[in-house]
């Protein structure tokens, strides 16, 4: 019962924070704060009682919703979900925080959507119904939607639409894909089901398969995002209140990654297969591409987006090079990207609350007036340039490694991605904090809210960076079954959950 | 005792994250105290291993697992230490004379509102450096590899209220990122190959592996070598390390002449066996190690900066030991390594006392007459200075650099050119060392003394200038003497060169010619600085474009701006508005423009309505009667 | 009594219509489009019986009946409608009335 536990709490801990901002403000913000921590709790509870499976499924759970269509309420957890389930409470219960002074309108409405949009990370990280997927992905959009266009920045109706439609356009695409898939599947075998484990063995004619991948491979590219289809994210994430920047960057677009190992990956090995070359090539040239955007922005925020684009670059490198190294090197892209680049929206969002910009070129010497946040900003800009002892190295390190036995060219040019990366993370730091400050702004360093937030996202950053293996070794299985999923023996390999219900063992009692 | 390994490098670590943690709340005295004293500890720790080390009869090797760092995949490197007479060579030299350079910057910056700040990137460099020396793995290796970078940037803009300091920061980043890519690349090929990352297996497994002169070890060995021009600031990533002189003085000495840029020279040795395996990248390493020293020496000779003549001076030494790795002659890459980190720490740490005393003047034309005023650090100097230029018998720098001419001579993979380069060289060092000595401590007083160093800054340099003195008598070659202390110790890790047959009996003369350079250099210098002070004037404004050219560092960054700076920027600044997004606009305005056709017959207007109907009517009345 | 040939009726009903088309068409003044409006449908009545009495039917006249109920219910809508335009807008100037510009 925890599965869906997380997702119902979510939506009840966002209704209940909506009343409640009747009668107080500071409840409400305690309310979100607690749902989120007692989710985070949850999660960390089965990752530390790892329950012990012969699959790599860890929990299942599963009741019919609509047995007519072949349509059923069924989650599940493997230890990439569970990874990512750990992600999106630790970002989500530092959005709340970083929320606390900067919404002062509409507080109730904020943390209902921000909740929502939690919930709906959630049930896509867990659904194992192509159907229930669907339903999520777009119960994550229309949430985010409201956050940015209501408590964004100036251009913020721009930025919401552009994001609506990209992803709204491409989630048309997936769910022509579903439903193509749903068919060909049930005219074969005479069984309609969205069931993903039972889709897994469905034995399509290349040719649908390969646009049935592509239908799938559009909404998770433009989600990731790919580079010709990155646009929305700069408007998106420059405009959007800093909460929203976070999860945007921290797990909406981790969500296009996991849609690429969970689906795009098992469901069509050979076609994927087949595209390889020119999803790493596509991948490799967003890397570049990125990074020298990023160099010429003036807009702090909009800086980082590039950031972005170009180390989801690494994502798509490493998803299509097929190996172990390369493919955990994404997951653990996916957490330390979320954390890193995460965190650097933080620091744009804390320095727009003290200048009211986000405009590099009026900021400088911030050093020496906020320390603590300078050394913040180094850290993080230091991660995502990829210094060894952060955890973003080790995801690009693996990746790389993991790359170049699949592609030598490629690989050499997303390394050179290092060097551009140095070039914009450095601009950061000289930007913003080096330099001499304007003499008329009077800045005050973090206060202990912010100190909080931001120390635990140093600490984290770097326990990822040196003691990177317990990761590692829960994503483990998951990710050996989905690349030997993309081998041959695939009914074996990736086989579902044995039902019925898996136990986590413990000394007390048990719990599904 | 070899357990206490760890320490060596956590404790500077935990230095400094004391520092950053609680720097500004401590009491100012207590931070010199952490930073110095981590070091310290360090060094006693080192000085302790060491002499358990030397005792031993065979020579150990000591390894130390802390923490599987990541196992993915046949992937494994741990966090785990590697000690043998080479490292522990590199952790002598990074924690002593580490140790000394802090103990002088807890006076030099003492006025530095950034003290604390100061100590704790200082001692994160030197546990990261220490890591470099230690790991046991190539990827802990380039972990400390990059450690050091950070540091090297830190504090190469350790003022960053300056433009121009955070500019050269940048810029050493940048360009050893370069570098690094290259060495990265390099892993991601050697893992391929051996499955491993683990430099002991490779070392063992390498020759079974290729066949000699193997094109994979080549390629392998040129990748590494990326890395290490890179870090050792050698042609063509040289040109870095001048503009990182805007750091302060005890960070020049540190990271930019005594430790870090010597990485590169590590690294190689470390990894020796490929490069063996593969004689055209050995010889690679030789060519650009002879043609470095030659130009960063023609630089050297033209710099009005002092510290940017021993910048230059620097990447001309490190030239030298790259041409001794170039010629197979290991141990004596690392003998000067050694012997040059005492001489040049000395030399920068004087010139950060002399440009103090002189109130942050950094022109040597503008300093004079500072033998009286400045008598320990003129002293302290001149054996430092002496020792760069090799002046024979007396000075370390001569038995070390002794060695590589000779084995450029005669070695089996030396050539008549790489001892030409070296003999020149050592001229020109001669040269530029003693017009400095000339410019800064004779002649008349320009600039007021206003303040004179106190003995936190004197000791240091008074212990390294013991050592650039005696630490040469370990080394002492065949002709008179010989003694082989250091190339013994490093012997069965590092192999001995081989020798061109039959060619010992030179020996003699090729030291004294060496001998002779050095000295004929001295008082060239001499004559053209002190008895003829406006010769060189003359000689300048003769040949002005040549005397710029080699100003600046033969425009190497002129010529990078146009090819890679210059493209790089343009390029991101048309695209500032990332054109991808055009198609999509242009279908939002499409769109759009469509709609306002559309909402344009929309007029609001009564009879517009009418006739629109009217006309319909007939239309269709028209088409009826027709059909 | 001599029948009046039914195309004298029609074409009658024809002018009568084009009449009110084409001064509903001209005319800003919203009460004499109103007026128009209700003779083209007298146009319209004239038509119908016309045609009722050419065939000898009753339903001709029926409907007229029906397009008399139509144009009163029509005329009273019109003018409270007009009267509000009037109130709102200060004009009976249909060309200025054009709050629904797109």
């Amino acid at each position: 019962m925890i599965l869906p536990g997380f997702i119902v709490l979510l939506m009840m801990g966002g209704i209940l924070a909506w009343i409640a901002s009747q009668k107080s403000l500071v409840l409400t913000r305690w309310i979100s704060l607690l749902t989120v921590a007692l989710n985070f709790l949850g999660a960390l509870v089965v990752w530390l009682r790892q329950p012990e499976t012969s699959s790599s499924w860890l929990l299942d759970y599963s009741i019919p919703w609509i047995p007519q269509f072949g349509i059923s309420f069924h989650l599940a957890l493997d230890g990439l979900s569970l990874l990512m389930l750990l992600l999106t409470f630790f970002l989500g219960s530092i959005s709340v925080l970083i929320s606390w002074k900067e919404i002062q309108n509409r507080v109730g409405l904020y943390h209902f959507c921000l909740l929502w949009v939690l919930a709906g990370i959630t049930g896509v990280f867990l659904a194992m119904d192509l159907f229930l997927f669907f339903f999520f992905w777009e119960v994550m959009l229309i949430p985010m939607f409201f956050l940015i266009i209501i408590w964004g920045h100036e251009n913020s109706r721009y930025a919401a639409f552009k994001f609506f439609i990209f992803t709204q356009a491409s989630g048309l695409l997936m769910l022509v894909a579903i439903l193509g898939l749903y068919f060909v599947n049930g005219n074969q075998t005479g069984i309609y089901t969205f069931d993903y484990f039972q889709l897994l063995s469905a034995n399509l004619p290349s040719d649908i398969a390969m646009w049935l991948m592509l239908g799938f491979l559009a909404a998770f590219a433009v989600k990731l995002p790919v580079v010709p289809f990155h646009t929305w994210l700069p408007d998106a994430h420059s405009q959007a209140p800093t909460a929203g920047s976070l999860i945007l960057a921290g797990l909406l677009l981790k969500t296009g990654a996991y849609g690429l190992l969970r689906f795009v990956v098992p469901l069509f090995r050979d076609q994927a297969i087949a595209i390889a070359p020119w999803a790493m090539a596509i991948g490799v040239f967003g890397i570049i591409y990125g990074a020298i955007l990023a160099f010429s922005q003036t807009d702090l925020k909009r800086l980082v987006a590039y950031t972005s684009v170009s180390h989801m670059g690494f994502i798509m490198l490493g998803v299509f090079s097929f190996n172990e190294l390369a493919t955990q090197g994404v997951v653990m892209q996916m957490i330390t990207h979320g954390i890193s680049t995460g965190a650097l929206f933080i620091l744009a969002g804390f320095i727009y609350e003290r200048i009211h910009t986000r405009d590099i070129t009026r900021m400088g010497g911030f050093w020496k007036s906020m320390p603590f946040l300078g050394t913040c900003g180094l850290v993080f800009a230091m991660a995502s340039l990829g210094l060894p002892g952060l955890g973003n190295f080790v995801a690009e390190f693996l990746t790389l490694v993991g790359a170049w036995q699949a592609t030598h060219t490629l690989t050499i040019i997303a390394t050179l991605g290092l060097v551009a990366a140095t070039i914009y993370s450095l601009r950061i730091l000289q930007k913003v904090f080096y330099g001499t400050q304007a003499p008329s702004t009077v800045l005050v360093d973090l206060s202990f809210r912010e100190r909080l937030v931001m120390i635990v996202l140093v600490v984290s950053i770097l326990w990822l960076g040196l003691f990177p293996q317990p990761m590692l070794n829960t994503s483990q299985p998951a990710v050996k079954a989905i690349i030997e999923a993309s081998d041959h023996s695939r009914a074996s390999a990736y086989k579902p959950p044995t039902q019925p219900k898996l136990v986590i063992k413990r000394k007390g009692g048990s719990y599904e | 005792m070899s357990d206490l390994l760890w320490l060596i490098p956590v404790l500077p670590f935990a230095g400094s994250l004391i520092l950053i943690v609680a720097g500004t709340r401590l009491p100012k005295p207590l931070v010199p105290v952490i930073g110095a004293g981590s070091v310290g500890l360090s060094a006693l720790i080192t000085l302790l291993i060491g002499i358990d080390f030397i005792s031993q009869e065979t020579s150990p090797v000591i390894n130390q697992v802390l923490w599987q760092w990541i196992d993915v995949a046949g992937f494994s490197p741990a966090f785990a230490f590697h000690l043998d007479s080479l490292s522990l060579a590199f952790i002598f030299v990074i924690t002593f004379v580490g140790f000394l350079i802090h103990v002088y910057s807890a006076e030099f910056m003492s006025d530095d509102e950034g003290y604390a700040r100061f100590f704790a990137f200082l001692n994160l460099f030197v546990g990261s450096m220490l890591i470099l020396v230690l790991a046991d793995n190539l990827l802990l290796l380039y972990f400390g590899w990059e450690g050091v970078g950070l540091c090297s940037y830190l504090l190469i803009g350790f003022w960053y209220q300056e433009e121009k300091n955070g500019y050269a920061a940048r810029k050493a980043f940048i360009i050893t990122r370069v570098g690094d890519t290259a060495m990265a690349i390099g892993l991601f090929m050697i893992f391929k190959t051996f499955g491993n990352v683990n430099i002991m297996e490779i070392q063992n497994q390498a020759p079974n592996v290729w066949a000699m002169g193997s094109q994979e070890a080549t390629l392998i060995a040129l990748l590494l070598l990326g890395g290490a021009v890179g870090k050792s600031a050698q042609l063509p990533l040289q040109s870095w390390l001048p503009d990182a002189m805007a750091g302060p003085s005890p960070v020049s000495a540190l990271i930019h002449a005594a430790t870090m840029v010597t990485a590169g020279v590590y690294l190689i040795a470390r990894t020796h066996v490929i490069f063996e395996l593969a004689p055209t990248a050995q010889f690679v390493v030789g060519v650009i190690g002879a043609v470095t020293l030659l130009i960063a020496g023609f630089s050297a000779l033209t710099q009005y900066d002092l510290k940017r003549v021993l910048a230059y001076s620097t990447i001309s030494q490190i030239g030298y030991m790259f041409l001794a790795l170039g010629v197979g002659a290991w141990s004596s890459a690392i003998f000067h390594f050694m012997i040059h980190a005492f001489f040049k720490a000395l030399l920068f740490l004087a010139a950060g006392a002399v440009i103090m005393a002189l109130h942050h003047e950094h022109d040597m034309f503008k300093m004079g007459g500072l033998r009286k005023k400045l008598p320990v650090i003129y002293w302290t100097f001149l054996i430092g200075a002496a020792s760069l230029a090799a002046l024979p018998l007396i000075t370390a720098g001569f038995y070390s650099k002794d060695q590589i001419l000779w084995l450029a001579w005669a070695g089996e993979k030396g050539n008549i050119w790489f001892f030409l380069a070296a003999l020149v060289g050592a001229f020109i060092t001669a040269i530029y060392t003693f017009r400095m000595v000339f410019l800064t401590f004779f002649g008349a007083e320009k600039t007021h003394v206003s303040h004179v160093p106190g003995s936190l800054i004197n000791i240091p340099l008074i212990i390294l200038a013991a050592l650039s003195t005696i630490a040469g008598f370990i080394e002492v070659p065949h002709s008179f003497g010989h003694l082989q202390l250091f190339t013994d110790f490093l012997n069965p890790l590092l192999p001995a060169t081989t020798m061109q047959p039959g060619i010992e009996s030179t020996e003699w003369m090729i030291q004294l010619l060496a001998a002779v350079l050095s000295i004929g250099g001295a008082l060239l210098a001499y004559y053209f600085y002190v008895m003829r002070p406006t010769l060189h004037t003359q000689i300048k404004s003769a040949v002005p474009q040549v005397h710029n050219f080699f100003q600046l560092g033969w425009r190497f960054d002129s010529l990078y701006d146009w090819v890679f700076v210059k493209p790089f920027v343009y390029l991101s600044n048309i695209n500032k508005n990332d054109f991808v997004d055009w198609p999509y606009n242009s279908l939002v305005n499409v769109t759009g423009f469509i709609s306002r056709m559309f909402a344009f017959t929309q007029s609001g207007i009564l009879r517009w309505y009418l006739i629109g109907i009217v006309l319909g009517a007939i239309l269709i009345l028209t088409l009826g009667l027709l059909i | 009594m001599t029948a009046i040939p039914a195309e004298y009726g029609l074409v009658l009903a024809s002018v009568l219509f084009m009449l009110g088309l084409i001064s509903l068409l001209i005319r800003r003044n919203i009460v004499f489009m109103l007026i128009s409006v209700e003779i083209m449908l007298n146009a319209a009545g004239l038509a119908f019986i016309v045609a009722g009495s050419r065939w000898g039917q009753a339903d001709g006249q029926v409907m007229f009946l029906f397009i008399l109920t139509m144009a009163a219910a029509e005329v009273s809508v019109g003018l409270a409608l007009i009267l509000q335009i009037y109130h709102q807008l200060k004009t009976l100037n249909s060309d200025e009335a054009s709050k629904m510009k797109g």
